[in-house]
């Protein structure tokens, strides 16, 4: 327990400590909500509906696929993992407590961003707390997990910034925090029930924020979970402790399989 | 009563059609230092790796304190103590956070005395990128002797350090050694393999080529002792004078420098000159072959005996 604490400690630190951590996990989310609460809902008004989850979801998608992965495959390179393993730290300490750190930091971010967001913006508030917090967590750990997986299976930095972007992008701009789902065409909705934030914003809107889900948020809270703990499993079953280590437990496209609640889900009836 | 706390037989260590590590055997006794020596490749890093139970070996088998590295990976990790070449740690930590970190892994409590015998008290509150290549390494080891570890592998704990740094490095190691700790150092280093090694092993393409105290390494060689002899009339200045053994002569700075394969004979013969021309002996140095000297000779050689 002494060990959780020092290391939870220490990698709390260093999301604040890391200037490369800290624009992920505070300055971009909340930078970025500034400027879409300044402008975006002086354009589009029916936004500010929506500022409170989509900020809260873009922090984590922020935080987690941009903010994860890359220190991950950095410490992998420089064989810090090397000298943990050495000094008997666990792969599951080193995979989970950067993750929990982050859900931490995404908390206090989220904390800003709905007490602030009425107040500046209008916004209005989530109608249920209980379901708002559960979602929340649950999309931070099934990002989490996403980027844990992503750090563990990308051989270098280079690829690291590709298999994020590739989950980031598309979650901008199809998972419902610029545009709502429903606004969106068939197969570009099949497709965005792949992605993470997609499911989340369905949840919300359902659950939490007194509007129409499009399709079953419950399901949608059940796909994340399930998500989040399939890539926590697979990150550390795929695990290598450092990069000259030519034996892995799995081929990297196992990874592939996080995928597999969302796959399912789209044939879920609505 | 056996004393042997490091065991190796028949290692071998391959990656795909390489071979790394062929079949080397060798023991390392209680409370020694032994310099695992060899060009890069030769296999240092690999044998290392596998007794740190970082890599698992291809054949043979491996000891450390009576503990499989491989199979017994857990109870390795508090009897070993390990200094990476690459310090190993992440870029924000401090020294303070990293020696909390890693005993409260070991657990036991933080010695944070260490830090202070290896001149970090001041930087205790910097991040470890601010640290300077020599305050980097220092870390590194007061983080691998934090535990009390029985056995320490230290992979060229010096490199990059300064003089003072380095005495002070050297002195700790004496100390773990007269307290019983088990030293395995690779270096490349020479002046210290043999200034603080006990027992070295000459690795070069794989294999152990030569294994033994440095003087029974540097004795095993063809190299040649150099004696240098000044005498106040210069005696021995005059050209055409053969002593036994000697091979080869020269003059520097008012001294005249032999090179003998026989050391006895070569010395008696010229203090008897000095003697029979009624000249006085001002000074005489014997520098028998190092072992960087038996090293080269050896790597040369291809380590052929």
């Amino acid at each position: 327990m002494n060990a959780f604490i020092h290391h939870f400690a220490f990698e709390f630190r260093t999301g604040i400590r890391n200037k490369q951590l800290l624009l992920m996990n505070y300055l971009f989310p909340l930078g970025f909500y500034l400027m879409m609460g300044f402008i975006l809902a002086e354009i589009n008004p029916p936004f500010r509906e929506d500022i409170i989850p989509a900020m809260a979801v873009f922090g984590i998608l922020s935080a987690t696929l941009l903010g994860i992965p890359d220190p991950l495959v950095n410490a992998r390179e420089n064989g810090i993992f090397r000298s943990y393993k050495i000094n008997g730290i666990p792969s599951i300490s080193i995979l989970i407590i950067p993750a929990l750190t982050t859900i931490l930091h995404l908390v206090l971010v989220a904390g800003i961003i709905t007490v602030t967001a009425p107040l500046l913006f209008d916004a209005p508030l989530p109608v249920n707390w209980l379901n708002y917090a559960l979602i929340f967590v649950t999309m931070a750990i099934a990002c989490a997990g996403l980027s844990v997986l992503i750090g563990v299976v990308s051989p270098s930095s280079r690829m690291t910034v590709l298999w994020s972007q590739l989950v980031f992008v598309p979650s901008m701009l199809l998972g419902g925090l610029m545009l709502p789902y429903s606004m969106l065409p068939d197969v570009a909705g099949k497709f965005a029930q792949l992605l993470p934030a997609t499911q989340a914003m369905n949840a919300l809107n359902g659950l939490a924020m007194g509007k129409t889900a499009a399709f079953s948020p419950w399901s949608s809270v059940i796909m994340l979970f399930i998500s989040g703990i399939l890539a926590f499993g697979l990150a550390v079953y795929l695990f290598s402790w450092d990069s000259r280590n030519t034996t892995r437990r799995g081929h990297p496209l196992l990874a592939l399989l996080v995928l597999l609640p969302y796959v399912v889900g789209i044939f879920l009836p609505a | 009563m056996n004393n042997i706390v490091i065991s190796v037989k028949d290692f071998r260590k391959t990656y795909g059609d390489f071979i790394a590590v062929d079949r080397i055997s060798f023991d390392v006794k209680k409370g020694e230092i032994f310099g695992l020596l060899g060009p890069n490749g030769a296999g240092k890093t690999s044998t290392l790796e596998c007794l740190e139970g970082l890599r698992a070996p291809n054949g043979g088998s491996l000891q450390v304190v009576g503990i499989d590295p491989v199979s017994e990976s857990r109870k390795l990790r508090n009897t070993i103590g390990v200094q990476l070449q690459s310090a190993g740690l992440p870029e924000s930590i401090t020294p303070n956070e990293a020696m909390k970190f890693f005993c409260a892994y070991h657990s036991v409590e933080p010695r944070f005395d260490l830090l202070e015998r290896l001149g970090l008290a001041e930087k205790r509150n910097a991040q470890f990128y601010k640290l300077s290549t020599g305050q980097q390494r220092r870390l590194a080891l007061a983080l691998a002797i934090a535990h009390n570890p029985p056995v320490l592998f230290l992979d060229e704990p010096t490199a990059g350090l300064d003089v003072a740094t380095r005495v002070e490095l050297h002195g700790m190691m004496r100390e773990l050694q007269a307290g019983g700790t088990t030293i395995v150092l690779a270096t490349h280093d020479m002046a210290e393999a043999e200034q603080m090694s006990d027992r070295v092993a000459i690795l070069l393409k794989s294999k152990i080529v030569s294994i033994g105290t440095p003087m029974e390494i540097t004795a095993t060689g063809a190299g040649l002792t150099k004696i240098s002899v000044r005498t106040q009339a210069s005696c021995l200045s005059a050209s055409g004078i053969i002593f036994p053994a000697a091979t080869q002569s020269m003059s520097k700075d008012e001294y005249s420098i032999y090179f003998s394969s026989d050391i006895g004979s070569t010395l008696s013969a010229i203090i008897a000159h000095i003697k029979a021309q009624g000249d006085t002996l001002i000074d005489l140095r014997v520098e028998r072959p190092s072992l960087e000297d038996r090293f080269l000779e050896i790597t040369s050689s291809g380590g052929v005996q």
